[in-house]
Parts: structure tokens; C-alpha cells; sequence
């Protein structure tokens, strides 16, 4: 059973128990490298699209009904739209405190700890919103349409 | 090095036989193994944040191509038709190409030893300047935080693009 | 030797776009090239013994390799995946009008 082209009821019960276990760690495991870009490697871009993946990985298991419960598309939308928005209000701020466009206006803070390197673990934040939802948004978009088969 | 040479190699045998397979799953899966080859290579060039993108990256192609061929019943290849004179064209074009590409490869910098003026400064300064520890994170998103901008931007544009060109609403219906 | 191998990844992926006549291995073609910029990108920056560009504690003074093209190749492989799921988009488009992925006969419906 192809799941591309019967996206609605998903794949079978092997599948769905190891899924179950998996998606929860990927998404944890996302999380810290988003949250850990600055001190490994990583960063947002890579831990969104882990992020973003997960998420796949559910709707080709469980099929989409079970995968829009936990996130719509138009939600997705929004949701990268708050991530672009993040970053820029981030680079608006730099002039807001009395610089230029991309200040690092927070403190340095100490090298090496996860509270440091100013406003770049929030970028990361960011950048991984937006990126992890953009990518699961245009997975579904390619997923739920359907191709009339007949000539 | 030789590491990184049987990886290149490994990747001129996949893209080979993707191009000349006659079944489009299979060439799907070899480019599958193009991907792959160059995740590892990234790896031994000491590129560890190109080698975690380019994996899932990668994952994620494969998904779109085979939804891509899945559109199709049968998947094996269309029959070239021979057309005159297209292959000799192409040929000339190709060979071309290559005698001025392999010119410029003459004056490049040899292998391992970069030109790195700006870099030195980054590397000296990075941790200093911005604090993260990451100094790809540095570059990326503050002494180049521009080009990142316009990545997302670049990105979004995309995104936005295959939503409406896959758009049902607001359709006439044939 | 190592640019050399990654141009003819480049020429592969080049002649893929060139001579195919299935619309998906064009789009193959042009995930070939991609790739062999990206690579040949990393190359530029490696330096001989060099470690990656992550400082830790008690390094400080490493050798470290070329951060920048590493930064940009970052970016590049993420704006690969949307561009490839919009070619994939127009692809499915093309096919729910014409019934085929063939591009002489695109052509030739198309007049």
C-alpha cells in the first residue's frame, strides 16, 4: 500500500507503534539543536527542518486527519510568518537601541554557556519557527493534492 | 584525504547511473546515494553543520521526487527519439564548456590551502565579538545576518509559490 | 584533483538536463548540479589539518577550516529543498494538464 497516493488512512500498525515511540525524541532532538546553535553544531535551520520532519514522518504514518489534529496548514502558515517576523523584529531592534540594523544589542554574556552570544539563540528560534513550519506547509500542500488519473 | 576522493567518485557513479537508468524510482535512489555520499564528505571536510542539514535535507528530497514519480503509473523512462544534430550540439556545447571550466580551475588556489582574508578575521574575532562558541552560527547570523534575511526571504518566496501553484480554491473547474 | 571530480559531477548533472526528455530527470539534473556546487564550496574551504570551526573549552587556538563557505553552503541547501518542492509543484501541474512528463510532446501541444 502506496501511503503517497492514499494519504488519508496511513500505513499499518508496525509502522504506527514505531512511530509513536520516534516522533517525540526527533522533536526533542530538534529542539536542542536549535536551542544549542551557537555552542554545536546545529543551528535553525538544521533543527527546523528535523523539526519539520517529525512532523512528516507523522502524517506518513498516520495519515493526514491524525497529522492536521496536531498542526493545520494554515496554522503552519502562521506559524512561519511568526518566525520571519521574529528575525526581523530582531534586526529592527538593533536600530531601536541606538545602532544600526543587525545590532547584537544583548549581552555577550560568558563564552561557552547557553545564556550567552546576545540575541543569537533567539535568531536561531527564529529561523527554526520558520523554517521547520515552511517546510511541513509545503509537504502537505504536495501531499493532499490529488491528480486526476483518467486521460 | 583519499576518504573524500572514493566519496567523489561514489558520487560520479550514483549521478551516472541516475541519469542513464531506465526506471525513475531507481534513479530517484541513486540520487538518494549522491545525497548521502556528499553528507559524509562534508563530514571529513570538518563541516559538521552542512553534513546535519544535507542529511535531513536530503530525506526530505527523496520524499518529494517519489511523490513526484508516484504521479505517474508506469515509471519506466520516456523513449528518446533520436533528433538530428541534438546530440552533436550538445556534445560541442559540453566540451566547451569544460576546456574554459577546467582553465579556471588552473588558477584557483590549490587544495588545502585557502585564500582566507576575511575568514582570519572572523576566526580571530568571532568569539570575542558575538560569543557564540559556533563560529558558523557567527557568521551566519551576525557579521552576515543580510544574507540570512534574505535566505528567509528567498525561502518564504518559494514556499509561497508551490502553495499557489498547488492552490484548489479559487480554481475554475474544467 | 578533488575540484576536478566535483566539475564532473557538475557536467554530469548538465548533460542530464541537456539530453533527457522525461521532465523528473531534468529536475534530477538540476539536484546533481546543486549538489556539486555545494561540494565544490566545502572544498574551497578546507585547509590541511584543519579542524571544524567550533571553538570548546581549552581550544582556543586551533587550526581552524574556512567558516565562511560553510555559512553560505548552510543556506544554500535549505533554499534547495523549496525550490525543488516548487519545480515538483509546477511538475504536477504540468502533468494534470498534459497527461505526460515528456517535453517534446509539451512542446508540441503547446504549438
Amino acid at each position: 500500500m502506496n501511503p503517497l497516493k492514499e494519504p488519508q488512512r496511513g500505513m499499518t500498525v508496525i509502522v504506527k507503534t514505531i512511530a509513536k515511540f520516534v516522533v517525540p525524541p526527533i522533536i526533542l532532538f530538534g529542539i536542542y539543536i536549535v536551542l544549542h546553535g551557537h555552542l554545536t553544531p546545529g543551528g535553525g535551520f538544521a533543527g527546523g527542518v528535523i523539526v519539520g520532519s517529525a512532523f512528516i514522518l507523522l502524517t506518513l504514518a498516520f495519515g493526514k486527519e491524525v497529522a492536521f489534529q496536531k498542526l493545520k496548514r494554515s496554522t503552519a502558515s502562521v506559524l512561519e510568518s511568526v518566525g520571519a517576523l521574529i528575525f526581523l523584529s530582531l534586526a529592527l531592534l538593533g536600530i531601536a537601541a541606538g545602532g544600526w540594523f543587525f545590532l547584537n544589542f544583548l549581552p555577550k554574556g560568558h563564552p561557552l554557556r547557553i545564556l550567552s552570544a546576545g540575541f543569537i539563540p533567539l535568531a536561531n528560534i527564529g529561523i527554526g519557527i520558520k523554517v521547520g513550519a515552511g517546510i511541513f506547509a509545503v509537504f502537505l500542500t504536495l501531499i493532499v493534492f490529488r491528480v486526476s488519473a483518467k486521460k | 584525504m583519499w576518504q573524500v576522493y572514493a566519496l567523489a567518485i561514489l558520487m560520479i557513479v550514483g549521478s551516472l547511473v541516475a541519469v542513464h537508468t531506465r526506471y525513475l524510482l531507481s534513479a530517484v535512489i541513486s540520487l538518494a546515494v549522491v545525497g548521502l555520499a556528499l553528507c559524509v564528505a562534508f563530514l571529513y571536510l570538518q563541516a559538521p553543520d552542512c553534513a546535519i542539514t544535507q542529511i535531513v535535507v536530503e530525506v526530505l528530497a527523496l520524499i518529494i521526487l517519489i511523490r513526484a514519480t508516484g504521479v505517474e503509473r508506469d515509471m519506466s523512462e520516456i523513449k528518446n527519439r533520436k533528433e538530428i544534430f541534438a546530440y552533436e550540439a550538445i556534445g560541442i556545447f559540453i566540451i566547451a564548456f569544460a576546456f574554459f571550466a577546467f582553465r579556471a580551475l588552473s588558477y584557483l588556489p590549490e587544495f588545502g590551502h585557502p585564500v582566507m582574508k576575511v575568514s582570519q578575521e572572523y576566526i580571530r574575532k568571532g568569539l570575542e565579538q558575538t560569543g557564540a562558541a559556533n563560529l558558523v552560527t557567527s557568521v551566519l547570523l551576525d557579521f552576515r545576518a543580510y544574507d540570512t534575511l534574505g535566505e528567509a526571504t528567498v525561502l518564504f518566496t518559494a514556499i509561497l509559490g508551490a502553495i499557489v501553484v498547488l492552490r484548489e480554491v479559487g480554481r475554475k473547474k474544467k | 584533483m578533488l575540484f576536478f571530480l566535483s566539475f564532473v559531477v557538475f557536467l554530469i548533472g548538465l548533460y542530464c538536463v541537456a539530453t533527457r526528455k522525461n521532465l523528473l530527470k531534468i529536475v534530477m539534473g538540476i539536484v546533481i548540479m546543486e549538489y556539486a556546487v555545494n561540494f565544490f564550496l566545502i572544498l574551497l574551504g578546507y585547509r590541511m589539518g584543519g579542524v571544524a570551526p567550533i571553538v570548546t573549552e581549552g581550544v582556543k587556538e586551533a587550526k581552524f577550516v574556512d567558516p565562511l563557505p560553510q555559512a553560505m553552503v548552510l543556506t544554500s541547501i535549505v533554499i534547495s529543498i523549496a525550490t525543488l518542492a516548487f519545480i515538483v509543484a509546477i511538475c504536477i501541474r504540468i502533468y494534470q494538464r498534459y497527461h505526460t512528463f515528456d517535453v517534446t510532446e509539451i512542446r508540441r501541444l503547446k504549438g
